[in-house]
């Protein structure tokens, strides 16, 4: 492993702290494993050049492993059914509060096969019309404009996490407290606007 | 490949394929070195060219997802994630 500059994992952590609450998430309590996460982050972010997810082999090829650069696109489901993403960087409100405790969480991330073959497919399922709804892959934020934004504004990944929303492909969930939108299997823990519970959110579309 | 043995107690063959920065692989071989057994294990992710190939190969044929960490015990018996319960009991510990 490289050496790494302490004051940079505490940098980095801090950061990651922040956003996670922020963005309506938790990071994993146990500070020393989490730290050590950190740690992996930064050494793949200076081997590839993105922080690719430590507990996953990564090809070195950031258009391969776009789905798993931290945090993940399977990152919400898993903290759902799990309460944690697969690294347990992150974890649920459940695990957070000591309610629910920790196992080993299994890969969701299609084989390397089933990936190429999902690629194809997507390549040909365009939306028809003029103002595409782009669809952040990590957290599900919705937004119509020509382009996706640089950032997403909710989870803070970057311009190429995002995809064309197809409307029937996935539920969409209104926060009733303040009317956010996005599309995911299920609505966020917290609503990253208003911080009103999951329980608030009702199914849009 | 470059595959570090630690020494310990004979409980047959076990082998760990695990990845440098993972902490589910950590854990795995601090748990295999508190239980005082002989292993070996590789970093996949350390390994270049036809090494990491092989490397890869020998995962994907006990585990297909190609996840980690991979403890494969006598090449039968394969554990994977991080499993304190089911690694001892396949070590007879």
């Amino acid at each position: 492993m490289t050496e790494l500059n302490e004051a940079e994992v505490e940098r980095l952590y801090r950061r990651l702290e922040r956003e996670a609450k922020a963005g309506g998430y938790n990071l994993n309590p146990d500070e020393e494993f989490t730290r050590d996460l950190v740690r992996g982050l930064l050494t793949n972010e200076a081997r590839f050049g993105y922080p690719a997810c430590p507990c996953r082999l990564s090809s070195g090829v950031r258009e391969e492993d776009l789905d798993i650069i931290c945090p993940c696109d399977y990152r919400d489901a898993d903290i759902n059914q799990f309460g944690a993403c697969y690294c347990a960087l992150y974890v649920s409100e459940d695990v957070l509060k000591g309610e629910k405790s920790l196992g080993s969480i299994p890969e969701r991330r299609p084989s390397p096969e089933e990936r190429s073959r999902e690629a194809a497919v997507a390549r040909g399922s365009f939306l028809p019309g003029s103002a595409p709804v782009w669809r952040c892959r990590v957290c599900g934020y919705l937004c119509a404009r020509d382009e996706p934004p640089e950032v997403c504004p909710i989870c803070k990944v970057n311009k190429d996490r995002f995809e064309r929303f197809a409307p029937q492909s996935m539920p969409v969930w209104r926060c009733r407290v303040c009317g956010y939108l996005c599309a995911r299997d299920e609505p966020p823990e917290v609503c990253p606007i208003c911080k009103v519970k999951k329980d608030r959110f009702e199914r849009f579309m | 490949m470059n595959v570090v043995t630690v020494k310990g107690q004979n409980r047959g063959k076990v082998m760990l394929y695990a990845l440098s920065t993972c902490v589910w692989c950590k854990k795995t071989k601090d748990l295999l070195s508190r239980l005082g057994v002989e292993y070996s294990y590789v970093f996949v992710d350390l390994e270049r060219g036809a090494e990491r190939k092989k490397a890869i190969e020998e995962v994907t044929r006990f585990n297909p997802a190609c996840s980690f960490p991979t403890l494969v015990i006598n090449d039968q018996k394969c554990i994977v994630g991080f499993k304190e319960n089911e690694t001892r009991e396949a070590l007879g510990l």
